[in-house]
């Protein structure tokens, strides 16, 4: 049997989600897929095609909303008014949830969290990283989001004002950063590249 | 009363920055959450996954991983909607190591 580790040796992220060895949960997670596939409930091909969507959802979306956004002022009002609505213009189902977009502005910084769980805006960037969901950020941005901010490398003046956003089941949060200064004349693809799923979570700015 | 997951305000250590990619096994489990909740199957709500994740109490955060935590909660929401029984589940694991012993 080839041993997987051995074919990439690049060291392990120590993080939470362990993805070593077959143990209870991925028997689990067998069982029940074949159990339902058994029934008719789901197919092989639906759990293939689920998964190929979500690989396919990356923060590269957001940027392309981000960018459209910072060169269509028409673009930004329909995000900014209906989140849900404007995604889908670029072809972005949000499914069950409803997209809220929050502006970032000189004198005004959004946040986003989820304290109670891990609601992210995963049609939009995809799969959360693993700190969104840890106790840590979870517990802190809604207590000391300045001192989480600069944990990230963001120093907010005090004299700019900080909204730390709670996400839930039903409403995910999107921030819409600031264009960096310098990029104007900029076409959306070079403005798209500038867009990092961290500013789009609050986490950081946009730097050109 | 607050409980264990609703740790917003709580004082904590610092963020560790850490990232993973998701393995194959977490991939399918977020697949099965997909295709559940799906409204041709209507088979699981998000305050179903929720409730059944917070069931699972204080020390299923400490000790348990997100997807297992999320593949528990899928399990147990269809044990309690009826859709799959405790029986043909046991069966089921008992079978997957049977195969796993065999490879």
């Amino acid at each position: 049997m080839t041993d997987i580790h051995h074919l990439h040796p690049h060291p392990h992220p120590t993080a939470p989600d362990r993805d070593g060895p077959q143990g209870y949960y991925q028997a689990l997670e067998i069982a029940v897929r074949e159990l339902l596939i058994g029934k008719g409930i789901i197919s092989a091909d639906d759990v293939r095609r689920a998964v190929e969507a979500m690989d396919a959802r990356t923060p590269a979306q957001g940027a392309r909303v981000v960018a459209r956004a910072w060169t269509n002022p028409g673009y930004k009002a329909r995000l900014l008014a209906d989140g849900t609505a404007a995604v889908r213009e670029l072809g972005i189902e949000m499914a069950t949830t409803r997209l809220i977009v929050v502006e970032n502005a000189p004198a005004l910084h959004n946040l986003v969290v989820c304290t109670l769980c891990s609601c992210y805006p995963r049609m939009v960037l995809g799969l959360p990283p693993d700190w969104y969901k840890s106790r840590a950020y979870r517990s802190r941005a809604v207590r000391e989001p300045r001192a989480v901010l600069r944990e990230f490398g963001t120093e907010l003046p005090e004299a700019v004002e900080l909204r730390v956003h709670d996400s839930t089941a039903d409403m995910r949060y999107l921030v819409l950063p600031e264009r960096p200064p310098g990029t104007e004349g900029w076409s959306e693809e070079r403005l798209a590249a500038l867009v990092t799923r961290d500013s789009m979570i609050g986490v950081t700015r946009c730097r050109a | 009363m607050r409980q264990h997951h609703d740790m917003g305000g709580l004082p904590a250590g610092p963020v560790e920055r850490q990232e993973h990619d998701y393995a194959l096994w977490e991939k399918r489990v977020d697949a099965l959450m997909v295709l559940l909740s799906e409204p041709q199957r209507a088979l699981l709500r998000v305050d179903e996954l929720r409730r059944n994740i917070e069931a699972l109490g204080a020390a299923a955060y400490e000790n348990m991983s997100y997807y297992e935590r999320w593949i528990s909660a899928i399990a147990n929401t269809l044990l309690q909607r009826g859709v799959l029984s405790a029986d043909e589940l046991g069966r089921k694991l008992a079978e997957i190591e049977a195969r796993k012993t065999a490879e």
